[in-house]
């Protein structure tokens, strides 16, 4: 082992080569920064190449004086020690050069940095609220909110359908934004802290709850940029995707006017009642969707964070408690309070469904309160009850 | 009953025998050897029970979907693994190798506390203890990171959060007392004519150390019982629906966060100053400028941890304060590389276990600073922050860094402490399966982060898939190659292996190499003599 550096040289050689044949084999994004939509993420795309070559050729020179001194001063090779060590002049000197290199990399970060703070003159300020495990979108101008959840099926993620292109990238409502006018982004958060980041935009702001951060974009080419939150916020942190399209300006006007129009024109009648069998079919989709990435499509849930629903004494109980925790949560864990997220409509339908789902509704074994079908209304009537003590 | 078995030591020299007598004489000694000993060996199995964890990580991580653990699982082993390799692995380790070292180096029969040596010692296991009986509690372990951001970790965190919080208490207890030692051996215990500037490079690292050390354990302290105060007192510190900021903990978190990562550094730092020394055959360059570095470095270290926090909206002019501090801590570290360089320039070099531990930190290392650099670029951290280039980023200086630096430690003064050699062929087994591996392990982590996979997730989108595997390959190569390290040490300390003289390494200066190998219970019983 002794005459082992042409091995180490051949081997570092090997390693380097197989990492380029490696990278070459993929497309550009897939080792590297997307260059981005924005002329944020240009910025940032550009100082990033600046660095990694300042620091390729540092990091060339400074092991190229390594490694010759590695294969040339080789004792087996009868090097013999000399004896400076110590030269002031050129330590000042690796201490200068280096500063310079560094002011040089300052000015233009500095630059961009003052460029990106710069959230003035916005066409359009949506605020972005972040939630355990969902973002919700609010329109300030526009007055359309909505949130918008992870839309890849449960069964993708244990694996038992194959996955989609976009698995764990898609969403069930897309924001959707125009290109060409400067986006305002304000972002908080409602529990824990998050962090909104869209690669191609350039952007990453921390969602925290008690502050409200803001960005900005102009978006230049429509189409569809996708993102992930950024910072662990709890057991589905990974699942809990943002996907932006960006669309004309006109595309954007009329989506705003369907937005707007479908709310105004058509106000839920909380009175009319469903059919259990109604109730049971839009439950287990919206379950699907806002309930079983916790409590599983089992209703397993994975206790004790996330108790399980089947045969629980919620979900077999009095219907009153069971619309209640839905409504209001339950503070401290990680059941949130969905009143602000779902319409009476919906959570009558998801009480239902797990009501008799999985057995819940066999009442020789539960009890007789068991089962049951729930209506709007009486979800409305229990969400101003709710609203009133609060009040007061 | 411990002045007794003092006595035992100071008269005979000889160790008790029988379980009692063992377990005894390891639980009450004050002797440095014993608690540096005790130290390494706890460092050791931690880093066994930490790399386990790791392991679980990575086989989640090898294809996309739920697969081996729940995320709710996959939180606990990230948080814990990071807990256990900062407190538990490398901290221990660098402060088993100073009380083995110092005492040595200076001069001095032993530390100058040694029976707050034996307490903060023996703190460490029932801090452990403590930590690693959150996974038998109902309720998950601590799953909110090793950063612990309120408000997941105090109003959302899981009951088994406060025993974290005593165990984190426990340890800088541990940590504040071992500077103390530190401090008050290497201002008191010189041999006479050992001055500050003839000091070896490793005990200034560690001097700086124990300074950074007291600095900021206590803000850590802190930080965790304003934690608790928001968990079970009513106070909301962090609790922004109380009036509480959340981002003062971050403050908090990283005034101590950030010199702690030099704290894991800089004694690495003494190692491979030592090291490229005695295998280039040659003085180290610029010993002054050596420790004015590490000075500078410390100093630096107070006023740069807000670049953690640039996605988290502070104001402008304190990005650009914070993002120029920490471009400044290039220079120092520049400068040491230089040095070591500098070095092995015109050496006569050979390639002993220690050395390869020592040159592949000078790469690794060095690109885990490139990778740093840029992380301190603020627009350009907007992209890096919280993403797997992060991840790559720290691993690369601390598993090349800290991690090697101690292989490299241990290798080197091994022969000294146990008076055997180790079996050099299986240590360069173990050094190029391990340089190999951790660099299939994390240099794939870059391209990763740059194309957006965020860190601590437990299931990854289609494009992540190639990278994650070669990675996970890489971390179990990694894994199973430290087993290597551990039957060599086994072997060497139960006697296997060629004895050695006083002088162990040709090229080895420094007061250790006087005495015997293995050397006296206590070190130097007459202060040496200091010569040039």
């Amino acid at each position: 082992m002794k005459n082992n550096f042409p091995v180490f040289i051949s081997r570092i050689c090997l390693l380097l080569g197989s990492w380029f044949c490696i990278s070459s084999a993929y497309a550009e994004s897939r080792i590297n920064m997307p260059q981005g939509v924005t002329p944020m993420s240009h910025d940032i795309y550009a100082l990033h190449m600046m660095i990694f070559w300042i620091c390729v050729s540092i990091g060339v020179l400074v092991f190229s004086v390594l490694i010759y001194s590695l294969i040339k001063f080789r004792k087996s090779k009868g090097a013999v020690p000399a004896d400076f060590h110590e030269h002031t002049v050129v330590e000042i000197t690796w201490a200068v050069i280096p500063f310079l290199i560094l002011v040089a990399m300052a000015i233009p970060a500095t630059k961009v940095l003052m460029r990106m703070d710069n959230t003035d003159d916005a066409d359009v300020t949506i605020k972005i609220v972040g939630y355990q495990w969902k973002w919700k979108y609010e329109y300030l101008d526009q007055g359309i909110s909505y949130f918008s959840n992870l839309s890849t099926p449960v069964s993708q993620l244990n694996n038992q359908a194959p996955k989609n292109e976009w698995y764990l990238l898609e969403v069930d409502r897309p924001l959707v934004v125009p290109i060409h006018q400067k986006i305002r982004f304000l972002v908080t958060a409602n529990d824990v802290i998050h962090s909104w980041w869209v690669p191609a935009l350039g952007i990453k702001r921390d969602a925290i709850p008690g502050y409200i951060h803001e960005s900005w974009a102009r978006i230049e080419k429509t189409g569809t940029y996708r993102g992930q939150c950024a910072e662990l916020c709890g057991v589905n942190h990974g699942f809990m995707p943002i996907v932006v399209e960006a669309v004309t300006p006109e595309a954007f006007a009329a989506w705003v006017q369907q937005q707007t129009a479908g709310k105004t024109s058509l106000p839920p009648d909380i009175k009319k009642e469903k059919s259990q069998a109604e109730l049971l079919k839009q439950g287990e989709t919206l379950y699907t969707t806002h309930c079983a990435i916790c409590h599983k499509p089992e209703g397993t849930g994975m206790p004790p964070a996330f108790p399980a629903l089947k045969g629980s004494v919620i979900a077999t109980g009095p219907v009153k408690n069971h619309i209640a925790m839905v409504l209001n949560g339950k503070p401290g864990t990680a059941m949130q309070a969905f009143k602000e997220q779902l319409s009476d409509e919906d959570i009558a339908a998801i009480v239902t469904y797990e009501r008799h789902a999985w057995g819940n509704d066999d009442t020789p074994r539960y009890g007789k309160e068991a089962g049951g079908t729930v209506q709007a209304a009486q979800v409305a009537s229990q969400r101003a009850e709710s609203t009133h003590e609060k009040l007061n | 009953m411990s002045t007794a078995v003092n006595d035992v030591h100071e008269h005979e020299h000889e160790h008790p025998e029988g379980f009692w007598g063992v377990l005894g004489r390891w639980l009450f000694t004050t002797n440095h050897k014993d608690i540096g000993t005790l130290y390494l060996w706890l460092s050791f199995i931690m880093f066994f029970v930490g790399g386990a964890m790791a392991l679980v990580i990575r086989a989640e991580l090898f294809q996309p979907g739920a697969r081996i653990v729940s995320p709710e699982f996959f939180n606990q082993m990230t948080t814990l693994h990071g807990l256990i390799m900062v407190f538990g692995v490398v901290m221990p380790a660098m402060v088993g190798l100073a009380n083995w070292q110092i005492p040595m180096m200076i001069g001095a029969p032993d530390m100058a506390l040694p029976r707050l040596n034996n307490w903060s010692f023996w703190i460490l296991p029932f801090a452990f203890s403590l930590l690693m009986s959150t996974f038998f509690m109902s309720g998950p372990a601590p799953d909110f990171g090793w950063t612990f951001y309120a408000p997941l970790s105090t109003t959302y965190g899981p009951k088994s959060t406060d025993f974290m919080i005593f165990s984190i208490h426990l340890m800088g207890l541990s940590s504040i007392m071992g500077a103390i030692n530190v401090i008050a051996t290497i201002f008191n215990m010189r041999a006479p004519g050992m001055t500050l500037m003839k000091m070896p490079i490793f005990v200034w690292s560690w001097l700086v150390t124990a300074f950074l050390l007291l600095g900021v354990m206590p803000v850590l302290a802190g930080a965790v019982t304003m934690m608790l105060a928001d968990r079970h007192f009513g106070t909301s510190f962090f609790n922004a629906a109380g009036g509480g900021d959340p981002i003062l903990f971050q403050h908090v978190f990283w005034f101590f966060g950030h010199p702690e990562v030099y704290i894991l550094i800089m004694p690495a730092f003494g190692v491979i100053s030592e090291v490229v020394s005695t295998f280039s055959r040659k003085k180290i360059f610029g010993y002054r400028f050596m420790i004015y570095a590490i000075v500078a470095i410390a100093l630096l270290s107070f006023i740069v941890w807000a670049h953690h926090m640039f996605t988290a909206g502070i104001p402008l002019v304190t990005e650009l304060f914070f993002m120029y501090a920490t471009m400044l801590v290039a220079v120092p570290t520049g400068v040491k590389v230089f040095n070591w360089v500098a070095t092995i320039f015109k050496g006569s070099i050979s390639f002993e276990a220690p050395m390869l531990f020592a040159i592949a930190f000078l790469f690794l290392f060095t690109m885990g600073g490139f990778s740093g650099l840029m992380l301190s670029i603020v627009p350009a951290d907007y992209q890096y922050q919280d993403t797997y280039f992060v991840v790559a980023h720290f691993h690369y200086v601390l598993i090349p860094g800290s991690i090697f630096a101690i292989m490299a430690a241990i290798y080197y003064w091994l022969p000294k402490w146990t008076g055997h050699m180790y079996n050099e062929t299986m240590a360069k087994w173990h050094f190029w399966l391990t340089v190999i591996s951790i660099n299939i392990t994390f240099f794939p982590m870059h391209f990763l982060g740059l194309a957006g996979m965020p860190r601590r997730i437990p299931d990854y989108a289609l494009q992540f898939t190639d990278f994650n595997r070669i990675a996970t390959i890489g971390a179990f190569i990694f894994g199973f190659s430290q087993l290597l390290f551990l039957i060599n040490v086994v072997r060497t300390v139960r006697g296997h292996g060629p004895r050695v003289g006083a002088k162990v390494w040709e090229g080895a200066h420094g007061l250790e190499w006087t005495l015997p190998s293995p050397p006296p219970y206590h070190s130097f019983t007459v202060p040496p003599e200091i010569k040039n």
